[in-house]
């Protein structure tokens, strides 16, 4: 089993604490399955190979959306030669939640000085991948707000996302908000999940591109999936990891999100 | 936020996506710092092909960098051949070859990734909106009116 990366320094007073969902997203991409999908994908070819190769050896980026606390984003920075075969990967993140943001930074900083000299950029505060330049992304990672609950009142945001003027802490009315920002998805908890749906076409790389989603029973994985398939004729999306088996209902799932590639 | 992060992000307003003068963001006032990391080679070499250089070069010139070369260095130059004797041994009898970063990886590195913006603002050549960036962290979170 690969090391999970130290959260000790990130304060879960107001950004995300791993839990069973994340580690269910380390889990999948570290499973034989998935590795061995992406260093298929990610192969690095030699440089004398000539140009149409280019496409394959350049170093994949990796964006995660809402890294909360950065643990997931810090596994894949730490592990990168487990998990794509390779150590040249590049890591960027976002989160809505400025604390997240500076947490996370650390996570993954920490992460990579110790295990292996991954370029990691940075850490952005922003609404999901709104500030990413098209199609550059390879790997898209989201462990989304997926609790079917309401949506905090986003009016409060530049409030919240702050330290309170003069003041060295946060309140508990902030905590609490910052905090459903990191689980609360509205109406079948898919709003936000929804909403970073319409911008994956868009971001991904359309040769390489892939994308890990987690779900839970009740977003309707299974419309989510046909939804995804509905993009396109090479549009692909399929349950790659899961946790919780009740029933034989999967209470968490890990949803490989591609195009395949025309032969 | 690292120079070379700026190469993969734009503005992040719905009607700026398909300008082409919403990328790169502009640096303005920016407060600098660098931040050492260890040089990764083999990443300095794999990274060119995907870079958008003219993009990258214009942001280093704003930013009052020493000029990036025209074109992408190519891969070979990045490293050298070097004759060193093994890490510890001082005998001097036990000379091997080693390759190792050149001058042009290493100003690279110091450019790319080890060069930050610590305090700043980020502005959109196309709407003008500006980005700040406090504590090396830059928020793109867009007032409700302008999503």
């Amino acid at each position: 089993m690969l090391p999970t990366p130290s959260t000790a320094h990130v304060c879960f007073d107001h950004v995300y604490e791993p839990a069973e969902d994340s580690f269910l997203l380390l889990d999948t991409l570290s499973s034989p399955s998935e590795t061995a999908f992406l260093h298929s994908r990610f192969k690095q070819t030699s440089f004398q190979e000539g140009s149409n190769e280019t496409c394959n050896s350049s170093s994949p980026l990796v964006l995660e959306i809402g890294v909360g606390s950065g643990v997931v984003l810090a596994f894949v920075a730490a592990n990168a030669s487990n998990i794509f075969g390779r150590s040249d990967v590049l890591t960027l993140g976002t989160d809505i939640n400025s604390f997240a943001c500076k947490d996370a930074s650390r996570t993954v900083q920490t992460a990579t000085d110790e295990h292996c000299p991954t370029p990691f950029f940075d850490i952005i505060n922003g609404d999901l991948a709104s500030s990413i330049r098209s199609s550059c992304i390879d790997i898209f990672l989201f462990n989304p707000p997926y609790v079917p609950a309401e949506l905090p009142d986003l009016s409060r945001h530049d409030n919240y996302n702050t330290l309170p003027m003069g003041q060295t802490s946060t309140s508990f009315e902030q905590d609490s908000y910052l905090l459903a920002l990191s689980y609360a998805g509205g109406a079948d908890g898919m709003e936000v999940t929804n909403r970073m749906l319409e911008q994956i076409p868009q971001i991904l790389h359309p040769v390489r591109g892939v994308g890990y989603l987690l779900l839970c029973a009740q977003n309707k994985p299974e419309e989510v999936k046909q939804h995804i398939r509905n993009w396109g004729s090479r549009w692909m999306a399929e349950t790659v990891g899961s946790s919780g088996k009740k029933a034989g209902w999967e209470k968490l799932q890990i949803v490989r999100i591609w195009r395949e590639t025309s032969k | 936020m690292k120079i070379l992060t700026l190469n993969f992000l734009t503005c992040a307003r719905k009607l700026c996506k398909s300008s082409n003068t919403a990328f790169p963001l502009h640096p303005k006032e920016a407060d600098l710092e660098i931040v050492e990391t260890e040089i990764n080679v083999l990443f300095l070499k794999n990274i060119m092909g995907r870079l958008m250089w003219e993009e990258l070069k214009g942001v280093v010139g704003e930013l009052g960098l020493p000029d990036l070369p025209p074109t992408p260095p190519e891969p070979e130059t990045l490293v050298e051949t070097k004759l060193q004797a093994p890490e510890g041994d001082n005998t001097g009898l036990n000379i091997e070859k080693a390759e190792v970063p050149s001058q042009i990886a290493k100003d690279l590195h110091r450019v790319l990734l080890e060069t930050c913006v610590k305090e700043g603002k980020l502005v959109c050549g196309n709407c003008g909106h500006e980005y700040a960036v406090r504590e090396g962290i830059a928020n793109f979170l867009l007032p409700g009116h302008l999503v």
